[in-house]
């Protein structure tokens, strides 16, 4: 079968398992379909390129320190509560 | 293949059972390297940093009284995670007056689908915007404006980086209910800070406003 063969699915379809295509949870067959759709199609790529970014904000965010850092004087106030208990 | 949280390890095993023999001074040890994961996760269900830090401290206390009922089978971090989430919801449902008792406590999925509202593109992330302070604030206020339900799994999933399998665990939902909370979690977080067509990041600038007026 040649890439010719592939069955054109539509955009609430691409949208509905971009997740699921960003997470590797999908089978190659609707991988193959949906990139086929997504390299003809501008705003599924750039729903499938922002919500990739996204989740690299997010990754680097806590990575980095930036997002929920813990607030000051969380690990003190810990360790008092934990004497208490031991 | 996404990485989990931690790598079981030999050290913690150690750790648990000398803890549980009575070397209760080791728990900080134990639990010092997930300290943030508590905290985000309680972040997650009650949406602001005092209730965060509160629930995460009695979690972790928690965790130490009841120690002795871990078993080796569950990681050490899901286990973790599922006593913060408890203590976190304990506290939305005492707190009923308060400003989170009108939201969404875990049952229900919203009807519909949800279809991204915009069609800004977004190919590049320049390597400095992390260091914007404005970027830190949108990441923040994205996931302030998220239900409780979606941005609990989005943080287990894409900040956390636990599986699915262990994110359905930790919720208690099928994996089948992370997946579809988790696409709307992440389609609304990328609207929500979809950047202007020029690709510029200002949540200010007048190509970001024209993208997402609201």
């Amino acid at each position: 079968m040649s890439e010719h063969h592939i069955i054109e699915i539509n955009c609430e379809h691409v949208i509905q398992e971009i997740s699921n295509y960003i997470d590797g949870e999908v089978t190659p067959e609707l991988r193959a379909r949906m990139e086929e759709h997504i390299r003809g199609c501008r705003h599924c790529a750039a729903v499938l390129d922002g919500t990739s970014n996204t989740l690299r904000l997010l990754a680097d965010g806590r990575t980095f320190g930036q997002l929920f850092e813990l607030p000051a004087g969380f690990s003190e106030r810990l360790l008092q509560r934990l004497a208490a208990h031991l | 293949m996404r990485t989990t949280a931690t790598v079981p390890n030999q050290r913690e095993a150690d750790l648990i059972a000398r803890i549980k023999a009575g070397e209760r001074d080791l728990f900080y040890e134990l639990i010092q390297p997930y300290q943030r994961t508590v905290y985000a996760v309680a972040f997650s269900v009650l949406g602001n940093p005092s209730d965060a830090e509160d629930a995460a401290q009695e979690a972790l206390l928690k965790a130490l009284t009841h120690l002795g009922q871990f078993r080796a089978e569950a990681k050490f971090s899901t286990w973790l995670v599922q006593i913060t989430l408890n203590e976190a919801r304990l506290r939305i449902r005492k707190d009923r007056k308060g400003l989170y008792s009108s939201i969404d406590e875990g049952g229900q999925d919203d009807d519909g689908e949800y279809f991204p509202i915009d069609y800004a593109d977004w190919r590049e992330i320049p390597s400095e915007t992390l260091q914007r302070k404005e970027l830190k604030e949108a990441l923040e206020k994205a996931l302030a404006a998220l239900k409780p339900i979606y941005r609990e799994v989005l943080v287990l999933r894409d900040i956390e980086h636990l599986s699915i399998t262990e994110t359905a665990a930790a919720l208690e939902i099928t994996e089948a209910a992370v997946k579809t909370r988790l696409l709307r979690a992440r389609l609304m977080m990328r609207d929500a800070l979809a950047p202007g067509f020029d690709g510029s990041w200002s949540v200010g600038s007048p190509a970001y406003k024209k993208v997402r007026p609201f």
